[in-house]
């Protein structure tokens, strides 16, 4: 290893400026053949590996009668472009123009699949459960404009435990009042439509009415669906266990529809029952002297990785960037690493007495050329992996351009970050070999345990090590009114995006005052 | 190669580095068993292997390991030393022989010594986390044939790693770059097989990985489940350090120091 200084002229080591050193840095990080190589290798490999485990995930859905296969079906996607889960039993019938529906909510009640898997449309649904009531097992009121997966809604409904909700368009959810329904204190729900404009409102006696929220459903048609839903989502679950599917009955009376046309049949449906979510059974509905009783299994919400939703771990696409980090973590060692072994350093510190702008302009340089490299790598790994993804059957998460753009750039952060602790990091040791010990154990290994490793070691590490910057990979929002495991291996991170950013933000920071303060008090 | 051995050994013990990555490697190891232990808790539905929770701690382990072994060549490259060692003992090949045995032995006394403290930190600490004879967990112990294997076999495992790392420090000299090559290959295959949906990837990935195969050797139930048989595994590791040093060893030879 050798490198040739920019900056040989004596006047100017006393006044040099900092884009002299900047230069002679780059100068030295370009003119090292097996540097370049590092940067180059780092690129590949990042691509390769995410090809690779691209290539590893296949999914089919088979059909035993006709001995045929093919690829997962693709997710439902909401009005705001997201992926949904839109299964659930409806009790409908048409409501022309303005009007209102009003329900009260007497009992709920569940049980949950005590089978070790999810059981599936179809197959011995009641062999084998217990009573349970899922926090979020809904049954409510629902106006919608067709039945079709991931059409526009707007609903209001009593929940397990998490008392009136109105929720509309899959993401939107506001709360009304809290309780269980139980006898003693059942909810009054209404529902009411002014063309676009769906308010939803809850009352304890039927009387006393408050407004919980309003929806805005654009273009909706003179005439919707409207009528008593239940729901029941996926309990637990994660990546390696497709959770328990749950059952929920809900009974309902004093059914009124102001345009009065009460007398009119109630149809029930069984909204997209199918593979798109793992329900416990279809459900049905019947009508008692007291009123209506309504049972369902599946959800109305977003999706969410792990929680009855079947689409393609989410960070597949960007798996190779463990690969690049060691690599940079190599090249970043080394940039400083190789100057102590060879005493350049004396020189860059005569050519620059001053020690922190040195440190400065070395952490500018690796940070800027991993970058530059990274960026391509992870757009190409990011289209790559998208593509052979799909050509094996697997259904992708539908991802905004903001998100997408985050990822990959995020992906080239989290790179050249991890470059410049190494920078920081060999600085402070003054051994390379030293500071790609410590960024493998800081970064590479606590994702490995949280994927590997069951219980919340790796969760844990994910929190405080520079390793919580792997959230910027995140690509799936959690939901609060969506109770999944939102864990690592699902592609969820302990921190969210923002919050894991700021944690590797600390460590870089942290890591090079360190390495300054002991760069000034000691010899080079 | 009497005198080669010695002077390796020598060197090894005259200098602080290796004392502290061998206490390091303990501590590391058996802290790891430490937490894990106190992490897990009993669970009726999912089934867990007592002896690889207890082992858990190999996987940074190792790492220490990868170290010791690149830092016993990579640091007399840095110093010039290396000049000194050829010049004592010209044949290459001998050298690095010397060097392979006495880290052999080294890694062989302090693997020992971090697997026996983590099976003795799982042995008391996995049945107050409800892995009882009760739930019908066995206690981890060195008295039962299948466990023995398991915990010697973890050593041999370590002690492997070192040799790996040997002969890619021969090959490429340079310290971090070799620490940055043992770790990725080593920790690449099982995040990888983390990843990936399709089973029939997923086992080739486990046959194939120095670290996923090495590590069926720890394994104690559920042995028809592993994609590798334990011993076959340690076969797989064993050819990749020997892959290593062959072309360490090579390389060793063509070049100028």
């Amino acid at each position: 290893v050798s490198a040739t200084v920019a900056v040989d002229s004596p006047q100017l080591s006393a006044k040099a400026g900092f884009p002299q050193l900047l230069h002679a840095e780059w100068t030295k990080l370009r003119t090292v053949r097996s540097w370049l190589a590092t940067l180059v290798i780092a690129a590949l490999v990042m691509v390769g590996f995410s090809w690779l485990a691209a290539n590893g995930s296949h999914e089919s859905v088979c059909d035993g009668g006709t001995n045929t296969c093919h690829g997962a079906p693709p997710l439902a996607v909401g009005p705001g472009g997201e992926a949904v889960a839109d299964t659930y039993y409806f009790v409908h019938q048409q409501l022309t123009g303005d009007g209102s529906i009003t329900a009260r909510v007497v009992s709920l009640t569940g049980v949950v699949s005590t089978a070790g898997n999810a059981v599936r449309v179809g197959t011995n649904p009641f062999d084998l459960h217990k009573p349970y009531l899922a926090p979020w097992a809904k049954a409510g009121l629902l106006l919608t404009p067709k039945l079709t997966q991931g059409s526009a809604y707007a609903a209001v409904m009593a929940t397990g435990s998490h008392g009136v909700r109105m929720q509309s368009n899959y993401t939107s959810d506001t709360a009304g009042a809290g309780g269980a329904v139980t006898a003693a204190s059942p909810h009054w729900l209404r529902l009411t439509r002014a063309g676009d404009t769906i308010t939803g409102a809850d009352s304890t006696d039927g009387v006393s009415w408050t407004t919980i929220t309003t929806a805005h459903l654009a273009n909706l048609p003179p005439t919707v669906q409207v009528g008593m839903f239940v729901a029941s989502p996926v309990s637990g679950g994660g990546v390696n266990s497709p959770g328990k599917s749950t059952y929920a009955t809900g009974r309902f009376d004093h059914v009124e529809l102001s345009t009065g046309n009460a007398g009119t049949p109630w149809t029930g449906a069984a909204v997209n029952q199918g593979p798109g979510y793992n329900t416990m059974a279809p459900g049905g509905y019947h009508q008692t002297a007291a009123g209506y009783t309504v049972s369902g299994s599946g959800d109305i919400a977003p999706a969410v990785n792990g929680a009855g939703s079947d689409g393609a771990p989410a960070q597949l696409g960007l798996i190779g960037a463990f690969a690049a980090m060691i690599a940079v973590a190599v090249l970043g060692a080394l940039f400083i690493g190789a100057e102590y072994r060879r005493g350049l350093i004396r020189t860059t510190f005569t050519a620059s007495p001053h020690r922190g702008r040195v440190l400065a302009a070395k952490s500018i340089v690796i940070a800027g050329a991993t970058f530059v490299v990274a960026l391509p790598a992870a757009l190409v790994s990011t289209v790559v992996s998208r593509h052979v993804l799909t050509r094996n059957g697997n259904a992708l998460y539908p991802l905004s351009g903001a998100t997408e753009t985050r990822v990959i750039v995020g992906t080239a952060l989290l790179v050249a970050l991890t470059a410049v602790i190494a920078l920081a990091v060999a600085t402070i040791t003054r051994r390379g070999s030293s500071a790609v010990v410590v960024i493998i154990a800081t970064t590479v290994l606590p994702l490995f345990l949280a994927l590997t490793v069951p219980g919340s070691v790796g969760t844990w590490l994910l929190r405080l090590t520079p390793a919580a910057g792997f959230s910027l990979q995140q690509q799936l929002p959690r939901y609060a009114q969506v109770a999944a495991p939102y864990t690592p291996s699902d592609g969820y991170y302990p921190f969210g995006v923002w919050g894991g950013f700021a944690v590797l933000c600390f460590w870089v920071v942290v890591a090079l005052l360190a390495a300054r303060w002991l760069l000034q008090r000691r010899d080079a | 190669m009497r005198r080669a051995l010695h002077a390796e050994w020598t060197k090894l013990r005259t200098v602080a580095g290796p004392w502290w990555l061998a206490a390091a490697l303990v501590v590391t190891t058996v802290g790891v068993a430490a937490i894990t232990a106190a992490a897990v808790h009993y669970q009726a539905q999912s089934q867990q292997d007592v002896m690889r929770l207890a082992l858990t701690g190999v996987d940074l382990g190792q790492a220490v390991i990868a170290g010791l072994a690149v830092q016993m060549v990579s640091t007399e490259y840095a110093t010039g030393m290396i000049r000194t060692t050829l010049a004592a003992t010209p044949h290459r090949l001998t050298m690095l022989t010397a060097k392979a045995l006495v880290l052999a032995a080294a890694a062989l006394v302090a693997g020992a010594a971090a697997v026996g403290g983590s099976v003795i930190v799982a042995r008391l600490m996995l049945p107050g986390r409800g892995f009882t004879v009760g739930h019908g967990y066995l206690l981890v112990t060195l008295g039962n044939a299948t466990m023995l294997r398991a915990a010697a076999g973890t050593v041999i495992y370590l002690v492997l790693v070192g040799l790996l790392s040997l002969g890619i420090a021969a090959a490429v000299r340079d310290a971090a770059a070799a620490t940055g090559i043992v770790l990725g290959l080593l920790y690449l295959s099982p995040l990888l097989a983390a990843v990936v949906s399709d089973a029939n990837w997923h086992r080739h990935i486990d046959q194939i990985g120095p670290m996923t195969a090495g590590q069926a050797i720890e394994a104690t139930t559920n042995l028809s489940s592993l994609a590798i048989s334990p011993w076959a595994g340690l076969g797989v590791l064993a050819a990749w350090a020997a892959g290593a040093l062959l072309i360490g060893g090579g390389l060793l030879r063509l070049r100028d120091a």
